[in-house]
């Protein structure tokens, strides 16, 4: 899929958009690291998805083990929760997450064993409902990121028919590299879980899209491909353009096809799935165990031993920068995630969750500031913006609280990406502006 | 908790996402501005003498400062850091004769600065290009100083009063000798003091493109405009050139190259979108055609942008961008048709 960048001769309103960020892979040659010893104690959150929190199923003083359900809840959007080392719960109370939100969360103090529980076994699958109940139990979400639980995507409606998978390997925010890991370590995995996948779904095609900044994994994933199965899984090489990764851009990018505004992958026959999470698929269907950890990358000019680490979920974030090394120099910055699309933390002292891909750490002056200044309309925010908005014209909206305005803006269809505000030379914080425009919309909404 | 000394007392910062940023500023974008001018402003100081660079140092001090106190007395923040003011004052000297009294400078800089450009918000509010209206005003009020241009200067018998009698441009309609084709690329001719050099105008566009301070839409449909109405129109019946010729002199002649690069190109007083930039440039390119071929001014290309720069909002109303995948509703007529059946 040739994709102009928009350039002297690919004028605002063509193409997609997008925009050239630095890579700074700096632990792509790191293999990942096993947080040893187990943390003492780890804090799970009942809220770690998108949709419905969990209900504890255990009790202040009851004894779990790895991989035993501690909260689940009959709502269809959610996905159970397990213990992520064995040992005593000690306590069921609110918590304070990343995001400054409060969610009800048990602790559990660790007995130093990591025993298993007896009960993981293999799931039995034969049909795609097995499938999709077992993905359910696995408690498998979104590892990209957005933590949407996976079974939802699973579960289409009958006239809806799928005809390709899409694994997402683009990877496009820079320092992450967990995926990349995922890919070279893990081939095996990622291509056993896509053939399941497709197997269990009746889904004929897979197309495992890579940036170009990742020619090792692509090799390797091609390779692996080759020697297995029918052929029916093609491996393709993206141009590393942000935010080649997201959903509508990774679907058009593999396979030309537009989703429609407002559609989901699934309207133009497309599942969408993130690398890792397939590789967890294939090693899930072949040992039963849960998502009870989860990789990520722990870089960014404040970290000490920048590397990428596997951690329990739920493990306390200064733990995992202490297990690093600690933070050196004077911290200014510390995200959850990519520096595009992460949230800067208040504090530190927050459990990691499912959907956490990196915890980057900035030291004063390592991040680029602009000075502020006022927007003169040069358009660049238009010209990079994926989903064809004009962040200028919304920003005026929102300043002018033009409700009518704002409704034919598409500003809906913002997924946050943060092209506008990267390519701003004004320094206008657009992204701001933009999710803004959406809350102005949701109280509009909720006065009718 | 292990090793609890590691952990800092930190108190991060926080702010919205994206955490890092491109390089382009600003700054830098309007500095790139004034690095593209620079060639055409050595060409007019060799072509009409040291005078020009007096008009240009006043213009650009009394747009820095109109700017400085405007902004102080509304009391608003500082914007001279942004150099926008300074790309004002060099463009409105580069649309006055040399020999302008020196005193007019200033009125045209107030109007730019303060009357267009603060009183409307700053940059980015203006709903005109600040230093054409500037130019327009002092048009309209110092017609006589406003069109008596230098003779090019003579560096080494230096004569202060030469006046010529007429423009290129001019002289095409009363007739006369025209400067040859050479003359006319290397700026040697009467005019504004900025616009005569083509050849340094459009080695300050070549940059501007390569640094992608603008895209090509505007210039080359505003030109592009140009030459196919008079090589349409052609020459008319006084006139002792051939079409081609005609083309050319039109084309280089008047403020059209410093209009279509550096004027009509100016963000906050253009359409955001391409097919927007397309229909600015032909508007640009025919009004501009419309005056010098059948108005009593010899020159249009000033009100050509002038006049686009007001409809602006309403070619960026009609030309909005179209959100990813958005599929037209169905009209109604047809979605009725549609249930019926």
């Amino acid at each position: 899929m040739a994709k102009r960048a928009p350039g002297i001769f690919a004028p605002v309103g063509r193409g997609r958009g997008g925009v050239k960020v630095p890579h700074r892979k700096n632990t792509r040659d790191l293999a990942v690291v096993r947080m040893e010893p187990a943390p003492e104690q780890v804090v799970l959150p009942m809220q770690q998805h998108i949709g419905a929190p969990c209900q504890p199923t255990v009790q202040v003083g009851d004894t779990v083990k790895v991989g035993q359900v501690i909260g689940d809840t009959d709502k269809f959007v959610s996905a159970p929760i397990h213990a992520s080392v064995s040992g005593t719960v000690t306590a069921i109370k609110d918590t304070v997450l990343a995001n400054g939100r409060l969610a009800p969360a048990v602790t559990i103090e660790s007995d130093g064993e990591m025993t298993e529980f007896e009960g993981i076994e293999p799931p039995t699958v034969n049909d795609t409902a097995d499938f999709c109940k077992a993905i359910r139990a696995s408690g498998l979400v979104g590892l990209g990121g957005a933590g949407f639980p996976s079974h939802v995507k699973f579960t289409l409606k009958p006239d809806v028919h799928v005809d390709t998978l899409v694994i997402n390997a683009a990877e496009c925010e820079p320092y992450i590299t967990v995926d990349y890991r995922e890919m070279i370590d893990h081939t095996e995995a990622v291509i056993e879980g896509i053939e399941k996948t497709q197997e269990y779904m009746h889904i004929p095609n897979a197309v495992i899209a890579v940036e170009d900044n990742k020619p090792d994994a692509i090799a390797a994933l091609k390779k692996c491909a080759d020697t297995h199965g029918d052929g029916s899984i093609k491996v393709v090489q993206l141009p590393s353009r942000y935010p080649q990764g997201a959903e509508k851009m990774i679907v058009l990018s593999a396979t030309g096809r537009k989703i429609p505004f407002g559609k989901l992958p699934a309207d133009v026959g497309c599942i969408v799935m993130n690398v890792a999470s397939t590789a967890f698929v294939g090693r899930y269907l072949e040992t039963g165990k849960p998502l009870v950890s989860r990789s990520l990358t722990v870089d960014g000019s404040a970290i000490t031993n920048p590397q990428n680490v596997r951690v329990p979920i739920g493990t306390n974030l200064n733990e995992l920068i202490n297990f690093c090394g600690g933070f050196k120099g004077e911290v200014d910055k510390v995200l959850a995630g990519g520096p595009m699309m992460g949230t800067a933390l208040v504090n530190t002292d927050v459990p990691i969750l499912k959907s956490y891909n990196a915890v980057l750490a900035f030291q004063k002056g390592a991040l680029r500031e602009k000075p502020d200044n006022d927007c003169f309309r040069c358009g660049r925010c238009s010209q990079v913006c994926p989903m064809g908005l004009m962040p200028t014209n919304i920003m005026r909206s929102v300043k002018a609280h033009d409700v009518d305005g704002l409704q034919k803006s598409g500003v809906v269809a913002c997924m946050q990406c943060g092209s506008c505000a990267y390519a701003c030379p004004a320094g206008r914080p657009l992204v701001q502006y933009l999710v803004l425009a959406k809350d102005i919309l949701k109280e509009e909404a909720m006065k009718k | 908790m292990s090793d609890n000394a590691l952990i800092q007392k930190i108190k991060p910062t926080v702010t919205a996402s994206p955490h890092i940023k491109s390089h382009a500023t600003s700054q830098r974008m309007m500095l790139d501005v004034i690095i593209a001018l620079i060639p055409a402003l050595a060409a007019s100081v060799y072509v009409f003498g040291p005078r020009v660079l007096l008009v240009e140092g006043i213009s650009v001090a009394s747009c820095m400062l109109f700017e400085y106190v405007a902004r102080k007395i509304m009391g608003r923040h500082n914007t001279l850091g942004d150099l926008s003011a300074v790309v004002t004052g060099l463009l409105l000297a580069f649309n006055l004769p040399s020999g302008i009294p020196l005193w007019m400078v200033p009125i045209g800089a107030f109007v730019a600065i303060v009357v267009v450009k603060q009183f409307f918000g700053g940059i980015g509010q203006n709903f005109v290009n600040p230093a054409l209206m500037g130019r327009i005003i002092l048009m309209v009020s110092f017609a006589g100083a406003m069109t008596t241009w230098p003779e090019v200067y003579n560096w080494h018998a230096p004569a202060v009063d030469a006046i010529s009698s007429a423009t290129p441009l001019a002289v095409l309609k009363a007739g006369g000798e025209l400067p040859s084709l050479t003359e006319m690329l290397l700026g040697l001719r009467p005019g504004c003091l900025g616009e005569t050099c083509a050849v340094a105008l459009l080695l300050g566009g070549v940059y501007l493109l390569v640094r992608r301070v603008i895209s090509p839409t505007i210039p080359l449909a505003f030109i592009g405009t140009v030459a196919v109405f008079m090589a349409i129109a052609g020459p008319q019946d006084a006139m002792p050139l051939g079409r081609v010729d005609f083309v050319l002199y039109n084309l280089l002649g008047g403020g059209l190259l410093i209009g279509a690069i550096f004027m009509a190109t100016d963000y906050s007083t253009c359409p955001l979108t391409f097919k927007g930039k397309i229909i600015y440039g032909i508007g640009c390119g025919l009004v501009a055609s419309l005056i010098r071929y059948f108005g009593n001014y010899n020159e249009g290309v000033s009100f050509g942008i002038i006049l686009m720069n007001l409809l602006v909002p309403h070619i960026d109303n009609l030309t909005k961008l179209k959100p990813f995948g958005y599929q037209k509703p169905p009209k109604e007529k047809k979605a009725k048709e549609a249930e019926a059946k």
